[in-house]
């Protein structure tokens, strides 16, 4: 039998599958869930994406990559983030004011 | 150690795939990336399976790196070039138990599996099997491991350099932001840490800054070449990262990692704790 672990445990430090539901662990009376879909220009969602988070002073919080959806998810603060996403079809950013609870940013790259 | 011991290029990886005697070797927490294409001729670690103890908090010992190691077919006379995601932490992390097990030679791919694919280089599905082997491990060289005693004692003598975002130095976060945050360690860093976030030591794409830039960058920090330095970060895999940079890269001497790093730490009962940016009084 195989220890039942979870990546928000102690052993884990990688980002989990951004395309899974928010597990019902995920307390949204605490956390600042920052999400949304990388596209490129012509709208189509990019898999693959390389997308990091930046603080307010653009210092490197995390990094996660796009679903085959196009879909990121970061547990972050109340405050101004910036997304910054790389792929093969090219670079982009965002900037979002997140407050507790789910906040929805798309990035188009270029 | 410098960067021509320790370190390969994408281009010197792709010249190299099928070069007799070297073995690449992809290591991740979640291996599904490596079902989903992987470089040609890799064979895959998981960093949690096939690393970690399954009962204890600990990784594997000489043993379990033998057993491991001769099962997926690597020799003690092999060149192991290590990649994988989240900016090779867990390379690194396995880079360093290579390293603490005597591996004789041993290399991390410069920008690790981000730069292979933005590179749009060739990932392949197809499967991997290699020639049992004969592994022989050594003694685990613990110069490089720092355990919780010696980071105690470490508080306003040695260097300490926490390597988590600013956030999670400060207390503001527990972990990084692709995760959860309820935890059950103390938010905090240990006093008269240096905050140097592992990011800093890397460009987007994933590869290691410049000797000069590195120099810099820890040099403007306040991390006094003459004393002896241990890294952390939550669980010992950013550290790592750091850890290859000081010791391998730069070449600084009694460079530790701290694999306990802030979740042992963050649950002691009775330590130092410091809040906010600043590194604090020991």
């Amino acid at each position: 039998m195989t220890a039942v672990t979870s990546a928000n445990t102690a052993a884990g430090c990688a980002a989990p599958d951004q395309a899974a539901p928010l597990p019902a662990s995920v307390d949204l009376e605490k956390e600042t869930v920052i999400t949304g879909t990388v596209v490129a220009d012509s709208g189509e969602a990019v898999a693959g994406a390389y997308v990091r988070l930046l603080d307010s002073t653009g210092e490197f919080t995390a990094e996660v990559v796009t679903s085959p959806e196009g879909l990121f998810r970061f547990f972050a603060a109340p405050g101004t983030w910036t997304l910054r996403a790389l792929s093969r079809h090219g670079n982009g950013d965002a900037t979002v004011t997140a407050s507790q609870g789910i906040n929805q940013v798309g990035v188009t790259v270029a | 150690m410098s960067r021509d011991t320790a370190l390969v290029s994408a281009d010197w990886a792709e010249k190299n795939l099928d070069a007799s005697g070297v073995v690449f070797v992809e290591v991740d927490e979640d291996t599904s990336a490596y079902d989903t294409g992987h470089i040609p001729g890799a064979i895959k670690l998981d960093w949690r399976n096939d690393l970690q103890d399954p009962v204890r908090r600990d990784f594997v010992n000489k043993q379990q790196f033998e057993a491991l190691l001769s099962e997926r077919g690597i020799g003690n006379d092999d060149t192991v070039i290590l990649y994988g995601g989240n900016n090779n932490w867990f390379a690194a992390y396995a880079y360093w138990y290579f390293k603490l097990y005597g591996h004789g030679d041993v290399k991390l791919l410069d920008g690790g599996r981000k730069k292979w694919e933005l590179d749009a280089r060739t990932l392949t599905k197809d499967p991997v099997s290699r020639p049992a082997t004969q592994y022989t491990a050594q003694e685990p060289d613990l110069s490089i491991r720092a355990f919780r005693d010696e980071v105690v004692a470490a508080i306003g003598t040695k260097n300490l350099v926490d390597v988590r975002s600013p956030d999670e130095f400060a207390g503001r976060l527990l972990a990084p932001a692709h995760l959860p945050q309820e935890q059950a360690q103390r938010a905090g860093h240990i006093p008269t840490a240096v905050s140097v976030p592992w990011s800093k030591a890397a460009n987007e794409d994933g590869t290691f800054k410049s000797d000069d830039d590195l120099r810099q960058i820890y040099g403007e920090a306040g991390l006094d070449d003459s004393k002896a330095t241990i890294a952390y970060c939550r669980i010992g895999e950013r550290s790592s990262h750091t850890w290859f940079v000081l010791a391998e890269l730069l070449g600084h001497q009694d460079v530790k990692n701290y694999d306990g790093s802030w979740t042992e730490y963050g649950s002691l009962v009775g330590v130092p704790v410091a809040l906010g940016d600043e590194p604090g009084k020991a």
